[in-house]
């Protein structure tokens, strides 16, 4: 018999008991549709912390200078001024896993234009960390290590800034502004990068060359560095190595004996984010725990309905090997029939699971993200669960005495 | 040669620590168009030979040969191609498909021959058409009479155009005016050159076949050839209607 006659068959046997069919798919549709609703939801969230943490560097770690001690009272991390600009130059030259790094000089100041005023951060820093933090001009250029090395007076801003400056349409470039009464030529608008996980506004910002920093916005003493610095390692596998390779530097070149405390401190960022994921992996793997459990379930609920089914047409079947169907014939017509309740219940599922994810998204602002790969693998699933526990009613029917199966009553 | 040769045929059943001989050497000939019936009492051995000529069942001893084919050795699944392409069964339930037409029932044979689809309507209606059922060809068997749903399994059983039908009780549930036409479709089959192989236990009904063998405790008991009684269908009255698999 061909194929498409099983199915045929299989379907019409199906649909003669529309609602028993219906009530044996159900633990597929609640256990497939919970994995894909759970699942779209889940990964929306995960893309979401992803994004959240690419907008915060890549591979990024910080150094920060160390505390200070006054009568017993601990400062907090930065309070001493530890870091040096050769500190610096050595971490820039001498890591081999280290791909950029640049000072993080900080303040928060009133910012004039000519008829606005907005209070915002003000930072002063080198070309690197637009790089480590991969954030790229939307509109004219960033300043350059000659801007840097000349203390010209020249600023890029973040996109608030320009907003609030000059109006939401206005094009900044080459418009001045005053920081603490010095005035500043734009140069260029960085791109828009929202909000961190905390709320802070990361397009809040003036970024200004770092000696132009000192010279005009904050003073302080020439050899060290009054912030942090910002480091990028070569890759995601590297942060780790990175952060060991720039504690043992800075040890030397603090001449730290064997025992002391650092007087620094080095936060990896992607450590943060790793953790994050390791969450949300538990959170997937809880899931998949999920849709065994059910998947069992409906595989067994499969499995005694085509028991039923098979004895209930014993003389069907009988009959059908009475002219001509081999034992194989009637083995395969069982198997399709599950396979199809499995794949069945598993389709109705996706539906239900995608429309779920998208009614709860709708309602909760929630992120979701459907993928093609779940959703194959889902109906895969079920129709494996349909194989595996439509097999042994499927053997037992194929294993009928034709002349025992017509007498049955 | 005869199509249906049985030699020294036995089959043992073992029902727990008894043996029970159903048949004890059964040696039979039977000829292309001849149409036999085969009595006896229950437990006769009758309803075991005929799952051996039908291949059913396999003797446990003894040789048969079906249309010239040693078929006592062969596996399951060359059995039940033989039963499709040689043998077409009826039976005394009918065992029709419920909620399934009359042609989709004659249809089931050649599902499992591998016909293709048009082929299949084409030689079911056929079929139908020759017990005379061209026109309910559509009509489901709750929606048929006794006769007519025996006379569907007929068109069914000739579907596949085999060498030998067999008709297990073929008349037990119908009425006599029904079991007559059912008969004269059958003489009307053995005209056209099928072999047509009757269990009956009415001797009324074994008068309508030109040999009749008589079974006693798993041996022939005798086996005469008559003049058959024609099959003349009398006046209608009033049919009755029979439960289809459910």
């Amino acid at each position: 018999m061909s194929w498409l006659q099983t199915l045929r068959v299989a379907v019409r046997a199906l649909t003669r008991n529309k609602l028993r069919s219906f009530l044996t798919t159900l633990g597929m549709v609640i256990g497939v549709s919970a994995v894909i609703a759970m699942v779209a939801i889940g990964d929306g969230a995960k893309a979401r912390v992803e994004a959240a943490f690419a907008a915060m560097g890549s591979n990024m770690l910080v150094v920060l200078p160390g505390t200070s001690t006054a009568g017993g009272a601990m400062g907090g991390f930065g309070s001493m001024p530890t870091l040096t600009w050769e500190d610096l130059k050595a971490i820039q030259t001498e890591l081999p896993t280290v791909r950029a790094a640049a000072p993080q000089l900080r303040s928060t100041g009133q910012v004039l234009s000519e008829d606005q005023n907005w209070t915002t951060q003000i930072f002063g820093t080198t070309p690197e960390y637009f790089q480590i933090r991969t954030w790229p001009v939307a509109h004219g250029e960033l300043f350059t290590h000659s801007d840097v090395d000349g203390g010209t007076k020249v600023a890029v801003v973040g996109q608030t800034v320009a907003d609030k400056l000059f109006g939401s349409n206005a094009n900044p470039i080459g418009q001045v502004i005053r920081v603490k009464n010095v005035p500043f030529t734009i140069v260029g608008v960085l791109a828009k990068k929202g909000q961190s996980q905390w709320g802070q506004d990361y397009d809040d910002i003036v970024v200004v060359p770092v000696s132009t920093f000192q010279q005009k916005i904050q003073g302080g003493l020439k050899n060290v560095i009054a912030g942090s610095i910002a480091v990028s390692a070569t890759g995601p596998d590297a942060t780790a190595r990175a952060e060991t390779q720039i504690r043992g530097l800075l040890r030397d070149r603090h001449r730290l004996p064997q025992g002391a405390d650092d007087d620094f401190s080095i936060r990896n960022l992607s450590e943060i984010a790793s953790a994050q994921q390791e969450g949300t992996r538990t959170l997937t793997t809880l899931l998949a725990a999920i849709a065994a459990v059910s998947l069992l379930v409906g595989g067994i609920g499969i499995m005694n309905i085509m028991l039923v089914s098979v004895t209930e047409r014993t003389r069907e079947i009988g009959l059908r090997m009475a002219v001509g169907a081999k034992p194989s014939d009637i083995r395969l017509q069982f198997l399709v029939e599950a396979l199809a309740l499995a794949v069945i219940g598993g389709l109705i599922g996706v539906g239900l699971g995608l429309a779920g994810a998208w009614r709860l998204a709708t309602s909760f602002g929630w992120e979701v993200l459907y993928r093609p790969d779940v959703i194959a693998i889902a109906v895969g699933f079920s129709g494996l669960v349909g194989v595996v526990f439509g097999l042994y009613p499927a053997h037992k029917a194929s294993r009928l005495d034709p002349i025992t199966a017509l007498r049955f009553e | 040669m005869p199509l249906i040769q049985l030699v020294d045929v036995a089959k043992t059943y073992r029902m727990g620590d008894v043996e029970v001989h159903a048949l004890r050497g059964v040696s039979l000939d039977i000829e292309l168009a001849e149409f036999t019936a085969i009595m006896g009492a229950s437990g006769s051995g009758k309803s075991t030979l005929m799952n051996i000529v039908g291949c059913l069942d396999r003797p446990s001893s003894g040789r048969y040969l079906l249309d010239g084919q040693e078929v006592s050795r062969l596996s399951t699944e060359r059995l039940a191609e033989m039963r499709n392409r040689t043998i077409g069964f009826v039976f005394q339930s009918f065992n029709l498909l419920a909620r399934t037409s009359a042609l989709e029932n004659v249809e089931l044979p050649l599902l499992y021959a591998g016909v293709s689809t048009p082929e299949r309507h084409a030689r079911a209606a056929e079929a139908l058409a020759r017990v005379g059922l061209a026109d309910r060809a559509h009509h489901h068997p709750n929606q048929m009479s006794g006769g007519q749903q025996q006379r569907v399994a007929i068109a069914r059983a000739l579907v596949s155009r085999p060498r030998v039908i067999l008709a297990d009780e073929p008349t037990g549930n119908l009425d006599s005016r029904t079991s007559v036409e059912v008969m004269a479709l059958f003489q009307e089959l053995g005209r056209a050159g099928i072999t047509v192989v009757l269990v009956t236990h009415e001797p009324d009904i074994a008068q309508y076949a030109g040999r009749i063998v008589v079974m006693r405790d798993g041996r022939i008991l005798s086996d005469t050839r008559q003049v058959p009684r024609q099959a003349v269908v009398p006046p209608p009255v009033a049919e009755d209607r029979r439960e289809a698999i459910p």
